[in-house]
This record gives C-alpha cells, sequence and structure tokens, in this order.
C-alpha cells in the first residue's frame, strides 16, 4: 500500500468524526461523578451544618474553595495536554497558585494559632480516614479522565495521567471536604496534599502506558 | 483553510490537504531519521505513521487554533517515537522541521514496507475493507457491493482497520 493508497482510505473514513477531549471528558464524568456520589453518601454524609457553618468558618471556605479552584484548574490543564502543540504553560503556572494559597493560609494559621496547638491541628481527627478517602472517590474520576484523554493526543503520557490524577484527586478531595470537621491548612496540607498526590502517581503510573498513541 | 473544510466534514477537501502534507512531512522523515544517523528508507513507513495519527487524532486540533503548530506537534511526537523503536533516543530540535517544509519530494517506491506487513495482520474483514478502499480506490459504496457488506458495517470496518494500524505501527519492534 502506497502513501497515496492510505491517504485514499484515510479519506474514505472523513466521515468518522471522534469526539474531542473536552466532549469525551465531559461524557465520562457524569457518570463517575454520580458513582463517586454515591459512595459519598454511602460511607460519608455531608457534615452536619454545613451551610451555618460556611457563614462563620473561613478555614471551611478556604478548604472548599481550594479543591474546587484545584479541579477547574487541572480540568484546563489536562486538555490543554491532550492536544498537540498546544500551550500549557499558561494554566500550569496558574495550577501553582493553589499550592501558593495553600502554603499562605499555613502562614496566616501559624500566626494565628499558638504553636502548642499546631500538633493538634495538622494530625486532627481524621487523617486516615482523609488518606482513605479521597482516592477511593477519586478513583471513578480518574478513570472517567483517563478514557476522555484517550481520545487526546498527549505528547508527555506520564505527564497527562498524573494530570488526569490530579483533577480526579482534587474532585475525591472537593467531596471529602464537605465531610471532614478538620479545617486546618496544616491538616490540608498535610492530608489532602498526601491523598492528592498519591492519586496523581497513579494516574502518572497508569497514564504511561494507556495514553500512549 | 483546508483541515477547516476537511473538518467539516469535507471528503474531497480532506484528501487534498493530506495529500498536499505528504511531501512535506517525507522531507522531515527523512531529515528526522538522517538526524539519527539511519537509513532514510524507513522514510516513508514513518510519513505513513504520522498521517494515520493526523486522521486519528484530528479532534485534537481546535477550529481556532493555529494548524502547523498541531501539525509539527504530532510529527514530531511520532518521528521520536519511530526513533526510540528503531533504538535511538533523540531529541529533535523543531527548527528541523521548518526548515524541511520548503523541501519537496516524490514518493518512492517500495517493494516491502510495514504498512503492508501490518495489513497483513489484520482481522480479514478489515483487511479486505482497507485494501478495497485503498488499494483499489473503491468508494464506500462500491466496497459495500463488492463484498457485500452494509455501507455502515465497510464505514465500522474501514476505521477499526485504520486504527488497528496505527496501534500495529506504535508496537511494531517494541
Amino acid at each position: 500500500m502506497k502513501t497515496g493508497d492510505l491517504i485514499r482510505a484515510l479519506s474514505a473514513d472523513a466521515d468518522f468524526r471522534p469526539a474531542s477531549p473536552r466532549r469525551a471528558l465531559r461524557q465520562a464524568l457524569a457518570p463517575a461523578i454520580a458513582i463517586a456520589l454515591a459512595l459519598y453518601f454511602a460511607i460519608l454524609g455531608v457534615r452536619p451544618h454545613l451551610l451555618a457553618l460556611l457563614g462563620e468558618n473561613p478555614r471551611l471556605v478556604f478548604k472548599l474553595a481550594l479543591t474546587f479552584l484545584l479541579a477547574a484548574l487541572s480540568a484546563r490543564l489536562i486538555l490543554r495536554l491532550a492536544r498537540p502543540g498546544a500551550d500549557t504553560r499558561a494554566v500550569a503556572l496558574l495550577l501553582a497558585l493553589a499550592p501558593a494559597l495553600l502554603v499562605a493560609a499555613d502562614l496566616v494559621e501559624s500566626l494565628t494559632v499558638p504553636a502548642a496547638e499546631w500538633g493538634r491541628q495538622l494530625i486532627g481527627h481524621n487523617a486516615v480516614s482523609c488518606l482513605a478517602s479521597i482516592p477511593l472517590l477519586a478513583a471513578a474520576p480518574l478513570v472517567a479522565a483517563l478514557l476522555a484523554l484517550r481520545h487526546g493526543a498527549p505528547e508527555h503520557p506520564a505527564l497527562a495521567g498524573a494530570g488526569a490524577g490530579l483533577f480526579a484527586g482534587a474532585v475525591g478531595a472537593a467531596l471529602y471536604a464537605t465531610h471532614c470537621p478538620d479545617d486546618s491548612p496544616f491538616f490540608v496540607t498535610a492530608w489532602y496534599g498526601l491523598a492528592i498526590a498519591f492519586v496523581a502517581a497513579v494516574g502518572a503510573l497508569v497514564g504511561a502506558r494507556l495514553l500512549r498513541w | 483553510m483546508l483541515m477547516r473544510a476537511a473538518m467539516a466534514g469535507d471528503a474531497a477537501c480532506y484528501q487534498q490537504l493530506l495529500r498536499s502534507l505528504a511531501p512535506t512531512l517525507r522531507a522531515a522523515a527523512r531529515r528526522g531519521l538522517a538526524h539519527a544517523g539511519m537509513a532514510e528508507t524507513d522514510a516513508e513507513d514513518v510519513v505513513q505513521e504520522i498521517l494515520l495519527a493526523v486522521h486519528l487524532k484530528r479532534q485534537t486540533w481546535e477550529k481556532t487554533a493555529p494548524f502547523s503548530p498541531w501539525l509539527w506537534a504530532i510529527a514530531r511526537h511520532k518521528i521520536i517515537d519511530a526513533l526510540r523503536r528503531r533504538g535511538r533516543r533523540v531529541d529533535l530540535p523543531i527548527e528541523d522541521f521548518a526548515e524541511s517544509l520548503k523541501q519537496d519530494e516524490a514518493e518512492p517506491n517500495m517493494l516491502v514496507s510495514d504498512v503492508n506487513r501490518h495489513l497483513d495482520e489484520l482481522p480479514p474483514g478489515q483487511r479486505n475493507v482497507v485494501r478495497i478502499v485503498a488499494v483499489d480506490g473503491a468508494s464506500i459504496d462500491e466496497a459495500a457491493g463488492r463484498l457485500a457488506m452494509t455501507k455502515g458495517a465497510v464505514r465500522v470496518a474501514l476505521h477499526r482497520g485504520l486504527a488497528a494500524l496505527a496501534v500495529k505501527f506504535r508496537m511494531a519492534d517494541a
């Protein structure tokens, strides 16, 4: 088969139009979020008086806002990573905002909370639950994001997989944040950070194989 | 822009676009192989692999984005991949491709090519459809008539066959 022949076959296949990564992500995410929500309500459930607490607890507001910001920005990042030749630097820089904000919050916390309390804030009451729940809630969104990225053409499969893990971890963290009563930025940095990093590492490992094209 | 018309479903524009890309891709592939000190005779296999990737991944190009960075990112990815499979690890500067754009090269006559080898390994249903459409130049309708299949089944077999070819290229000599 000569190249001209191949081109003839390719243009005969022009009617077949695969879904863009964005549409694929949207489609895959709907059932994945449903699964995560079902797990959430089955195992964890909403923290009592969540809405009332929002008005009086800035730490809670920050925790929720940060996880939602991370989810939104990492979704943008993976859609960029899925497109060859697309500029990812701007989104990656924007994404660095999330850890920067968290470090800033840690600083504020260290100034407002007495040093003797730091250890208690860091360990909290739910470290183990946090480490287990976030990856569990993130599992279905991770599968969805990886499947959607298969519609894309990531130049760096492991990186795109890590991005998918970051996104899924952030979705899991955002859900978990509405359950867990530990609101200190110290707790969020240590345990949310660890849990999300774990999901990102899994994403990178799977992505390195699954996202090759 | 041809790609825009092609993405809107104009098969003739699409074919014209792919034909116009082939010579510059061929020059880039030769350059890439030469750069790594490898035989340029493999270039046509790489060109075909790039064209397959362009086709199967064209949904990742956005109508508002410039076309050539997208194309060269795909070409570069595929050339590097091909070199790696042949046992080289190389980092190709993108400028090499920009220069090769100016060249114009004709398709060589190949007796044995990767694509034929991979084609032989496809399931018979896909293989027959791809062959009839590609080599004999049959339309979807003609292929359906000759193979006593529905047009939908021909379309599906063609697409699956092309996707399977891309996978075989990628997995070859791994």
